[in-house]
């Protein structure tokens, strides 16, 4: 599966929902905003949205301050 | 007499062709010891054009609300004041980005403000928030929108002095144009972001990651996200023990935020 992931082309073997994309790349699911070919996942999404290949994701954690 | 039609205190008036500042002064406010025309000072004589715009002022005398807008605003580009009147911006949390973002976004003349936040001004906060000791212990909303009114009366503001929640997000910032995310939890960042762009698809959203520190200025960036998603910031400076927060960059965080805000007002793209 080919994903284009904040602009950069990665392959996986294996299939993946969001969430277990996330695991993959260490990113804290709370933190994240996620978008999905150009829209913005609801977090309750994240665990049941099966990735395709082609999909663009752009993938933002927020770090603290302000 | 052949005549023109100048703007005398944003009033119409008719006067002779060619006439000059100092006779309209001598005229009509002979006390008046700052002359602008069409938004900047002048020091000597000319002679008026049509179409000029003249304000005339008497220092240490207070301006009616509509001299001042036209005071304040003078310094503005041409067209761009009536944009910012009509605009309705929401800024969430209210502390070292938010504060200094609804400074700027009033001193721009944003028509509106919607600000929410749960906290009371503490000592700690003074580091880097535009509020003052004698505001110590009040709700920070009210202490700024005091200030706010201070810099500029024109500006209508709401406040909620209430935590933002996903359930009431909606509720708070169902008119704005576009929402300034300005907390300073990373989770509460994010809950914001997603719950509001999934809820209003066609508003706007500047957030800020990444502004702790005293790492050089030139690493903060404003960042095309998606379109209507924009992120000011390094990206990856967080705040934390041995990196605190302090005024200049958080400022400058700030600042590109509400920049991001004036241009996508202004329908420019803010990256």
């Amino acid at each position: 599966m080919k994903l284009t992931i904040n602009g950069e082309v990665k392959s996986y073997q294996e299939n993946l929902t969001v969430q277990q994309l996330l695991e993959k790349l260490n990113l804290s699911p709370e933190r994240v905003v996620v978008e999905l070919n150009r829209n913005i996942l609801s977090p309750d999404m994240h665990i049941k949205t099966e990735l395709k290949s082609e999909d663009t994701i752009e993938l933002v954690q927020f770090v603290g301050g302000g | 007499m052949q005549v023109m039609l100048i703007y005398l205190n944003e009033n119409q008036l008719e006067i002779k062709t060619g006439g000059r500042l100092y006779a309209l002064r001598e005229y009509y406010k002979e006390d008046a010891d700052l002359l602008i025309v069409n938004g900047y000072p002048v020091n000597d004589d000319q002679e008026l054009n049509e179409g000029d715009h003249i304000i005339m002022i008497k220092r240490g005398e207070h301006p009616s609300a509509e001299e001042l807008e036209i005071l304040m605003m003078a310094r503005h580009t041409p067209g761009v004041h009536e944009k910012l009147k009509h605009a309705c911006v929401g800024i969430a949390g209210a502390g070292g980005l938010g504060s200094q973002v609804a400074f700027a976004l009033a001193r721009v003349g944003i028509g509106q403000l919607v600000i929410a936040d749960y906290d009371i001004v503490e000592p700690s906060n003074l580091n880097r928030q535009q509020y003052f000791i004698d505001q110590i212990g009040m709700p920070k909303v009210i202490a700024l929108q005091d200030n706010l009114q201070r810099i500029n009366p024109g500006t209508k503001i709401n406040t909620y002095h209430q935590k933002v929640t996903p359930e009431n997000i909606t509720g708070f910032f169902s008119d704005v144009n576009i929402l300034v995310e300005a907390f300073d939890a990373a989770d509460q960042k994010a809950m914001l972001t997603n719950h509001f762009l999934c809820n209003f698809p066609d508003k706007f959203l500047v957030a800020a990651s990444g502004i702790a520190g005293y790492e050089t200025s030139n690493s903060i960036r404003t960042t095309k996200i998606s379109d209507h998603f924009y992120l000011c910031g390094d990206g990856v400076t967080a705040a934390e023990p041995g990196c605190g927060l302090m005024a200049p960059r958080v400022g400058i965080a700030a600042h590109h935020q509400a920049n991001a805000v004036l241009r996508l007002l202004l329908n420019k793209s803010p990256e």
